[in-house]
């Protein structure tokens, strides 16, 4: 009875071939990067082994592991968490719990994005300008974490933000009628609901802190120290910039070496991500309301 | 009548609402106001000091024509270091470019395919794929620049230096194509799905429903999403630092090397003196790379917030 016009037909094949031409550029978009992988673990995969996370380079870091990197990264991560974390979560609790809809809070906004959005070398710069050399703490863990922290704080304001926002709103309300204050409901009824959403950000910003480089380079990490550190106040090396290091400063790095490093950077990187989707696919599976 | 007056106050004892409880939610409303204008500290902080480490040289040495139209960056001359900065703003323009050039069409068409056609499993594999490639460290970009881009771009052109434009441009296109399809991807799901369903009940196919009714209501938030790519290449550092040879060089064609804005301070700021001129230039250049990204963000925020007036 519904025969298809020629009109119709027409439009169908115009679809499919737009449909098809469309998955073709996310296909551009992502198989070049799967090949990309694939050739780093083609050429890292044989560099790396339980010696190579655990011991020092050796030779002008031509050869040896890695390890100094590795915990470097560590306790910068760590430092500019407890710097990052705190600020971040309070600053999202305001703005999800106390803000009005008026210009302040536009004002807040706007400032967050600019903070996601400027250079990662600006950040350096005022690391250097401020902590290295204002506040005084030199090239340290201290002020290269401090630049981390403020760097990577969008991270954690906006997931924190995205959490808390997605309590439903009549969750407050009841607790309120029941005659608990502002804080007493944040920290009884709205917190406990959105701290699973918390994690997932916060496991997101290890990630995105741990590869940075250009914000460190300048403010506590080195090219090369003999020492771990042992305090905030010590400079230490870093996963990223050791992959900058050794393949562009060093000379005479066997070939396969800096794909190792850099195997090693992006498998942490990709590693904490991918913990970060899954615990968000968990919970959303798990949600009650 | 006094007997009321005392009932009054005793209730008033009764219902005053400033015990423990109180004090610490107003002390934890402003612990968190704190927290709320911080990013507002830290923002008008990092103007701050930059501005103060480059203000000597803004104040004793800048002059204007010469710092944005000279092409000679010689600061480390002794005798007559020279200021221009006119080739790495080429240089940084035209990665920047290129890599929008690669970037745009297929973060949008991504987006599209995403948003519009893709549905359950297929949808929720590929906005995870989009998310991990966006977390690659730029470092790492710049090393898949150096080591696999660089041999392919010599073999494949017949090109002495594999390390320019086309190099930095498409390393830079593939870092900023995840975050811009996601963001575009989030515009066209802002779309009411009742404009969606009212063209499709006038008889239009799927793509019909995308080109006449979508993407014009998404326009803004697409927009948004390719001004930040535009701000996100911008300010890219490791990566272009890496993957453009880093010779100052006013482009003349993709296969010729050049040098970045941010580039130029990463490999500079570790050799010079604090305080000193050269030193003092490469925080002008920070104040200068702030303030453009400033307005890119700036205009990027005010062309997403037309959508949600309109």
């Amino acid at each position: 009875m519904f025969e298809a016009s020629e009109l119709n037909l027409r439009n169908h094949r115009v679809q499919r071939l737009y449909k098809l031409l469309f998955l073709l550029m996310t296909l551009l978009l992502i198989v070049p990067v799967m090949l990309i992988l694939g050739t780093l673990i083609a050429k890292g995969g044989s560099v790396i082994s339980i010696d190579f996370l655990f011991t020092s380079p050796t030779d002008g870091m031509t050869a040896g592991g890695l390890f100094p990197a590795l915990f470097g990264t560590v306790w910068l991560v760590a430092v500019a968490l407890l710097i990052s974390v705190p600020l971040g979560i309070a600053a999202a609790i305001y703005l999800s719990e106390y803000a009005g809809n008026n210009w302040f809070t536009r004002i807040i906004n706007l400032a967050i994005i600019n903070l996601a959005g400027v250079p990662s070398i600006v950040h350096a710069l005022f690391g250097v300008g401020a902590f290295v050399l204002f506040f005084g703490f030199g090239t340290s863990i201290l002020a290269a974490s401090l630049t981390l922290a403020i760097m990577t704080l969008p991270v954690v304001i906006v997931a924190t933000r995205e959490s808390l926002q997605a309590v439903p709103y009549a969750f407050r309300e009841a607790c309120w009628n029941m005659g608990a204050t502002r804080w007493q409901t944040i920290r009884r009824v709205v917190l406990p609901n959105a701290i699973s959403g918390i994690l997932t950000g916060v496991i997101l910003e290890v990630s995105r802190t741990s590869g940075e480089t250009a914000p460190i380079m300048f403010t506590g990490a080195v090219f090369f120290t003999p020492f771990l550190p042992q305090g905030i106040f010590d400079q230490t090396m870093a996963m990223s910039l050791h992959l900058f290091v050794v393949s562009t400063q060093v000379p005479g790095v066997p070939e396969n070496l800096p794909y190792g490093v850099a195997l090693v950077l992006i498998a942490m990187v990709l590693l904490m991500n991918s913990i970060s989707i899954v615990f968000r696919t968990w919970l959303r599976g798990k949600k009650k309301w | 009548m006094s007997g009321q007056q005392l009932t009054k106050t005793a209730d008033m004892a009764t219902f005053d609402r400033r015990n423990a409880d109180w004090y610490i939610d107003k002390l934890v409303q402003a612990l968190v106001f704190i927290g709320g204008i911080s990013a507002i500290i830290f923002v008008v902080g990092i103007f701050v000091f930059i501005t103060k480490e480059g203000l000597g040289f803004i104040l004793d040495r800048f002059d204007f024509m010469e710092f944005f139209t000279s092409p000679y960056w010689y600061p480390a001359d002794e005798d007559a270091p020279e200021y221009g900065i006119l080739a790495l703003i080429a240089g940084t323009a035209s990665v920047t470019g290129l890599a929008m050039v690669v970037a745009i069409p297929f973060s949008l068409g991504a987006a599209i395919f995403i948003a519009e056609f893709a549905t359950g499993k297929t949808r929720e594999t590929l906005k995870v794929l989009v998310e991990l490639l966006a977390a690659i460290p730029s470092v790492a970009w710049g090393f898949i620049g150096l080591t696999i881009m660089n041999p392919l771009i010599i073999e494949f052109f017949d090109v002495p230096v594999g390390l320019n434009v086309l190099n930095a441009g498409i390393i830079l296109g593939l870092m900023a194509a995840p975050i811009m399809t996601s963001i575009a991807e989030d515009a066209l799901k802002a779309v009411p799905d009742r404009y969606r369903e009212a063209a499709e009940a006038m008889g239009a196919t799927r793509w019909q429903v995308i080109y006449k009714t979508v993407l014009p209501a998404a326009k803004n938030g697409l927009l948004g999403a390719v001004l930040l790519g535009v701000g996100r290449g911008f300010g890219e550092t490791m990566a272009v630092l890496m993957a453009t040879g880093h010779s100052i060089n006013i482009p003349g064609s993709v296969f010729d090397s050049v040098r970045a804005l941010t580039a130029t301070i990463a490999a500079e700021l570790g050799e010079t003196a604090v305080g000193s001129d050269h030193y003092q230039v490469l925080f002008t250049i920070g104040i200068f790379l702030f303030l453009i990204t400033f307005i890119i963000n700036l205009t990027a925020d005010l062309v997403v917030r037309g959508i949600r007036k309109g």
